[in-house]
């Protein structure tokens, strides 16, 4: 430190707790102000706080070393004070009149390795969204810490350097060896190893009826972890305090195989990486294909299908139905073919130059199996009657989940359903397969209050989305496509009489 | 307003401006009479509590000053609560017992305390300990509320001991004084203490400071009542007071204090006053509350209406005035150099009293820091 001496500098303290700079606002001296103690010398703003600084000495102001504005790291010095004004001037030259701020105060301040920081989470140390972690208020913004310099550490030769902690750098490589048991004889010359033959003779130790490593020294994150691990703690032995079993311990006896207990080590990169083919490889290109191809437009209609859910019932039944396997889905796709004949247009492919109605309806049924999506159609899906179409899904289902599903199964669909009821979920927005206009995403169907005949009740209700290809199919017609699917699934019944 | 609809809370303005509370006397300095408390000072009294107010303000300034000196870490103003800390403390008596929060500066004060003791705390030298029962005055409690519990729990000892309702010798009984704030009263350990306090009738008196704020908090966010109301759902009861009228407060605080300790139980006083600083030094109250409330708090200053109050009577002149802000300064300028002058701690002290027969631990980490500090170029600072 320099002699005391009648200029004094004035360094920017921490304002709040643990705050490492400020913003000079405006200062109420000048240069060559008579000043007395406490007097309000300047303003500056920290993260928590606009304040007023007091002097901390009478006198007269000699230096301001910043300027409004400036943002100043605490410890700098930021006013120089003559403390005796009235001895007399100030000599020209040496290091109490310089302008500048000393040298000293300078290497105060110098960035040093932040050796011994504080630990994040703990006050005055890194908090979340890399603030600083204080007792009150918003917190400083993080910057590298200053620190006094530190001694190098010459190799060997300091007594300090001898005393400091044996701290490892990396952790020692510390290989488990198996722990004696306890009350096993043992003689002094034989070594214990990990291959040493257990004698037949040897007493058999109460302590072997005592749970594994209950007798073992070690604190409880670090028997989580060996538990984590794998790791027993009564095969390793401890070079912690009094013998007790640290986390590097622990650790050391996974990085070990030679000392594990046969269970696969975790390593890798915790990433799996699948390759694309198959299944995968197909969908992946058909929904980019058609994703940027055909302009989808979607909507939606939730309906009431009680009357659907009633009139399956009186099918199921019915005595030459028994064995048939009878779903919502079965009248959805009915209700689909229906609409069909109604609007053909919708049962359509984009041909560049043309757009092909097709006068057959192949219907696609999107089937979630092991493989992958799959979506098998039933061909000419419009020429079969209620019944044949209840066998055809069954067995269209059926041979996509065995994995059977032929590749002329799968080409030439015209019209798909999916049927993402099954997974719990409303409805979604479903992108159509190549070369088809229109796919519905059949939601599922959940006991809802619903406006009945005026009153609330609880009625089966279910949401459709219907996808289409607007090269081909406007909304005036998707949606009257949509509202009549709706209709007939309200009252299946009067739709087939009337459509039919 | 319809029937259970809160009270508007856009505007502070919409509050009752001037609640029903204990007053002696007003912001213009005139004795007002009140039914149930009086104070009967002598002249020299009157002086003397002056002299304190003006004290404990000089003292608190200066405190917040060193800290924007660099010299203290942090400092709890008590700014504007001064005749709520004068009051109260100068109206226990020598056996009684207060657990201040960390902003009871005026009560330590008024306890004959030198008040260097809590300084260096604030300013990291060591951990604010003293001996409570040497003073009779608690250590600093920094957990908010937590000393109303402590409190309560000592006053119940009283009882158990028979230090009370005549039963120690007449003029000896004993009662406790538990100090905490607008914002600790929403603490649960405010409420059990309260609870605890009205089942076993421990003399313990709840003296709150409503500043008004807990930090930034306005008081509409701690309670939809007055809080001396509360007092009436423990089962005792509760008083409202002018909190900067000095005179009021030691009238109530007398009363409620001796009531205690003759075996009538706890009281519950809010003293309704106004922090007119921040916090604390690391608080900027200007982001949460405007210049006018604040100027509207001015006009009530609690030591303005003693000066005018000695003035208009007669008991002061300007020679007293200014002989008060002389011996004010001085003990500021005494404070100040005892701050600068206060030793570094040594940084071992650390380790010393953590565990009277030591533990493998705190050795091992006295070792490493013996290290730690030995490896600075300037040796420890």
């Amino acid at each position: 430190m320099r002699p005391v001496s009648r200029v004094k500098e004035f360094n920017l303290p921490d304002l709040g707790e643990g705050l490492t700079e400020g913003e000079i606002l405006k200062w109420l001296v000048a240069a060559g102000d008579l000043i007395t103690l406490n007097q309000p010398i300047v303003e500056v703003e920290t993260a928590k706080a606009a304040v007023e600084i007091p002097a901390k000495w009478a006198g007269r102001v000699v230096t301001i070393f910043h300027q409004e504005g400036e943002t100043i790291d605490v410890g700098t010095p930021i006013i120089a004070i003559d403390t005796q004004p009235d001895a007399g001037p100030l000599p020209d030259s040496g290091p109490s009149g310089h302008p500048e701020p000393s040298a000293a105060s300078l290497a105060a301040v110098e960035v040093a390795p932040a050796e011994g920081a504080v630990e994040p989470g703990l006050i005055g140390g890194p908090a979340p969204g890399g603030r600083t972690a204080v007792l009150v208020g918003y917190g400083p913004k993080t910057v590298t810490a200053k620190r006094r310099p530190r001694v190098q550490p010459a190799a060997q030769s300091s007594p300090q350097a001898q005393a400091a902690p044996a701290v490892p750098q990396q952790p020692a490589p510390v290989i488990p060896a198996v722990r004696p048991a306890p009350t096993a004889p043992v003689s002094p010359a034989a070594p214990v190893s990990p291959a040493a033959p257990v004698s037949p003779a040897a007493p058999v130790s109460p302590a072997g009826l005592a749970p594994k490593g209950a007798g073992v020294l070690a604190k409880p994150p670090v028997r989580k972890l060996a538990k984590d691990l794998g790791v027993d703690l009564a095969a390793l032995v401890g070079t912690g305090p009094q013998g007790s079993i640290t986390r590097d311990d622990v650790q050391a006896a996974v990085a070990a195989p030679a000392a594990s207990n046969g269970r696969p080590v975790v390593t890798g990169d915790r990433e799996q990486r699948i390759p694309v083919k198959g299944v995968r490889k197909l969908t992946a290109e058909n929904m980019v294909s058609s994703a940027f191809t055909a302009p989808h437009v979607t909507e939606f209609l939730t309906v009431d299908v009680t009357r659907s859910m009633r009139a399956l019932e009186r099918i199921k039944a019915l005595p030459d139905w028994q064995d048939v396997r009878v779903s919502p889905l079965l009248l959805v796709a009915k209700a689909v073919l229906a609409a069909i004949r109604r609007y053909p247009m919708v049962n359509s492919s984009w041909d560049g130059d043309h757009i092909v109605v097709k006068d057959y309806v192949n219907l696609g049924i999107a089937a979630a199996t092991e493989r992958g999506l799959v979506v098998p159609n039933i061909k000419d899906a419009g020429a079969l009657s209620l019944r044949e179409l209840a066998d055809a899904m069954t067995g269209l289902v059926r041979t996509a989940r065995a994995g059977r599903t032929s590749p002329s199964d799968m080409s030439g669909g015209t019209f798909t359903i999916t049927n993402v009821g099954v997974f719990g979920v409303d409805t979604g927005t479903p992108i159509l397969p190549p070369g088809e206009a229109a796919i519905l995403a059949f939601g599922s169907v959940r006991d809802m209050p619903w406006v009945h005949k005026g009153k609330i009740k609880i009625r089966q209700v279910t949401t459709l989305g219907l996808s289409f290809d607007h090269r081909i199919i406007d909304g005036e017609l998707g949606s009257m496509f949509l509202r009549d699917l709706g209709a007939f699934l309200e009252d299946p019944e009067a739709a087939l009489l009337a459509w039919g | 307003m319809a029937k259970g609809q809160p009270p508007a809370r856009d505007g502070r303005d919409d509050i009752a401006p001037e609640p029903e509370f204990v007053q002696l006397l007003n912001p213009e300095g005139e004795r007002v009479e009140h039914p149930e408390y009086s104070v009967d000072f002598s002249d020299e009294e009157y002086r003397d509590l002056y002299r304190d107010l003006v004290i404990v303000r000089k003292l608190d300034k200066e405190a917040t000053a060193l800290q924007r000196q660099g010299e203290l870490a942090i400092w709890a103003s008590l700014l504007g609560q001064e005749a709520a800390q004068v009051g109260s403390g100068r109206a226990l008596r020598p056996q009684d017992m207060a657990f201040p929060t960390y902003r009871e500066h005026g009560v330590l004060y008024c306890r004959g305390i030198d008040p260097i003791m809590p300084l260096s705390l604030f300013r990291g030298v060591d951990y604010g300990g003293w001996d409570p029962a040497k003073y009779k005055f608690n250590m600093y409690t920094i957990v908010i509320g937590a000393q109303t519990l402590h409190a309560t729990g000592y006053a119940m000892g009283i009882n158990l001991d028979g230090r009370i309702g005549g039963g120690n010798g007449s003029g000896d009984d004993e009662a406790v004084i538990a100090y905490f704030g607008d914002g600790a009263s929403s603490q649960g350990d405010v409420n059990e203490a309260f609870v605890w306090a009205g089942v076993f009738h421990a003399p313990v008196v709840f003296f709150c400071q409503n500043n008004q704020y807990a930090i930034s908090e306005p008081l509409e966010r701690q309670t939809r009542v007055p809080l001396y109301q509360r007092a009436a759902g423990f089962g005792f009861p509760g008083v409202r007071v002018d909190g900067n009228d000095v005179l009021a407060t030691y009238a109530v605080t007398r009363a409620a204090m001796d009531n205690a300790r003759h075996g009538q139980g706890p009281t519950l006083i809010e003293a309704y006053t106004y922090r007119m600083g921040a916090h604390t030094t690391s608080d900027d109250p200007t982001r949460y509350r405007i210049a006018s409330e604040v100027e509207s708090w001015q006009a009530k200053d609690p030591i303005l209406r003693v000066h005018r109050f000695l003035t208009n009577q007669g008991l002061a002149d300007d020679a007293f005035f200014s002989s008060v802000e002389e011996q004010a300064a001085e003990v500021a300028t005494h404070l100040r150099e005892r701050v600068l002058s206060m030793p570094e701690p040594d940084p071992m002290s650390v380790f010393d009293n953590a565990y009277p027969n030591g533990s493998p631990l705190i050795d091992e980490e006295r070792e490493r820091f013996v290290a730690y500090q030995a490896s600075f170029a300037e040796g420890a600072h």
